[in-house]
């Protein structure tokens, strides 16, 4: 069968991929299984969680719903390509720092809707917060935590740019 | 049981004619899939029944919101996110827009088509009572042509419809009629995000006076699929909103809906709510007229 299979052309993190597999196959087994990128979890695998949250084409998905065939030539971020060069992200030292992840397995899809809620909004409010994370589930109900993160690195990055903005002057 | 992706076909043409073409040499043959919210979650259960799948995700033609004077159509492939983002349906449909933000997740809205929305004939669908307080046409396209029918009568029973299977959802036509109109959209779900709604209740009327001269009611979750609310309709045209006529209103639903008890509600509740619903749009309409 696998002959049949079409080749699926995806850009992970910046790395190019071509990769076999049966159409319908869920974008996320196609991370975790072909490409053995397995920070990207499965919750329920059917949209509700947000454990699987990846960002294809800058846009958040939820990649349990995302038929493989339909990810041709698309480019997905996943919580892999956070870190750069060895150093955390700052949305993951903000949750290291105010206790954002706690069993872990929300917090991938986290991370990523996170990422994505600050690429449009960098200073949300926390009404905006809630509702950028609204389909991510945390089962140990550290919400606070998290919220209280997003915020943190929001700060930072705040911090960041008037520092850049110092620097400029 | 879990799905076996090896046991479905899909293919992607990657454009209109080539998917309609598919369609009309095999009619029923081919299931189409657009964001997937719906029928991957069915994949996922081992619940999917189609076989052979077109994907119309990415499909240019049916992306598209153009506007004119008189009317904005709406392509079917449109997702919620290009809709609570465009500025012509925040301005003139505003009901539209908020059932656009709260579906689902960022994640849901990002793939969610409007065309899924419709075809997937939910009764408890977010953008049907909206789109039916707006009087909305659908225009379905095959290789044989286009025609245009009423909203309204799109649906015929659950999850059926008037398509036939060698038919799409092209576009939704919206008239830009509805600026003076008083305006009301509430769902109500366990929680604000994720939640399939109990039940939710548009409006829009026109008040002359403090005579509603225009009035269109909609719901979800009252009936099969999702419906015009006519007789009800037909209890307030024409007079004033006075505790007589809101009375009269809510008696006129509560005999008009069908709810059904299911996991997310009883039909009592249902019935109960959506009463209130209703009050709660003809009392705004009240002070509206009031103040007129």
């Amino acid at each position: 069968m696998s002959e049949c299979w079409p080749t699926i052309r995806i850009t992970v993190n910046g790395q190019r991929h071509l990769v076999q597999a049966p159409p319908m196959k869920r974008l996320l087994d196609v991370l975790r299984e072909d490409l053995h990128l397995t920070g990207t979890k499965e919750g329920c695998g059917e949209g509700e969680c947000g454990s699987c949250s990846v960002r294809m084409n800058g846009e958040l998905v939820n990649s349990c719903l995302v038929p493989a065939l339909q990810a041709e030539g698309a480019t997905i971020e996943t919580v892999e390509g956070l870190a750069q060069k060895g150093e955390l992200h700052p949305l993951q030292q903000a949750f290291l720092k105010c206790g954002g992840a706690q069993c872990g397995i929300c917090t991938p899809g986290m991370l990523m809707a996170a990422k994505h809620l600050l690429a449009h909004n960098p200073h949300p409010d926390i009404a905006e917060i809630r509702e950028g994370l609204a389909g991510n589930l945390c089962r140990c109900t550290g919400f606070m935590r998290i919220f209280e993160s997003v915020i943190a690195a929001a700060a930072q990055s705040c911090v960041a740019e008037e520092q850049r903005g110092a620097d400029a002057r | 049981m879990r799905g076996d992706a090896e046991a479905h076909e899909l293919i992607a043409p990657g454009n209109l004619s080539a998917v309609l073409k598919l369609m009309a040499d095999a009619p029923g043959e081919w299931t189409p899939i657009a964001g997937g919210t719906e029928l991957m979650v069915a994949h996922a259960a081992g619940r999917l029944n189609a076989r052979r799948l077109v994907s119309l995700w990415g499909i240019s033609d049916l992306r598209f919101i153009n506007a004119t004077t008189e009317s904005i159509a709406i392509g079917a492939g449109v997702t919620f996110r290009d809709l609570r983002e465009h500025g012509v349906v925040a301005s003139d449909l505003p009901l539209l827009a908020r059932a656009a933000s709260w579906i689902g997740s960022i994640a849901n809205q990002s793939r969610a088509t409007v065309g899924g929305n419709l075809v997937n004939g939910s009764p408890a669908a977010d953008s049907s009572p909206a789109l039916l307080a707006y009087d909305a046409e659908i225009e379905v396209v095959s290789v044989h042509g286009r025609r245009r029918i009423a909203y309204s009568e799109f649906h015929t029973g659950y999850k059926r419809n008037i398509m036939t299977t060698d038919e799409l959802l092209y576009a939704i036509h919206l008239p830009r009629r509805f600026a003076r109109h008083q305006q009301y959209l509430r769902k109500v779900g366990t929680r604000r995000a994720m939640a399939i709604a109990k039940v939710a209740l548009a409006g829009t009327a026109l008040l002359e006076g403090k005579k509603i001269s225009e009035i269109r009611l909609a719901a979800a979750s009252l009936a099969p699929f999702p419906t015009r609310l006519y007789r009800t309709e037909a209890v307030m045209l024409g007079e004033a909103v006075t505790a007589e006529t809101i009375h009269a209103a809510r008696k006129a639903l509560l005999a008009e809906s069908q709810p059904i008890d299911d996991i997310r509600s009883t039909a009592e509740y249902r019935r109960g709510v959506a009463a209130n619903l209703l009050e709660e749009f003809l009392q705004s309409l009240r002070q509206e007229g009031r103040t007129q």
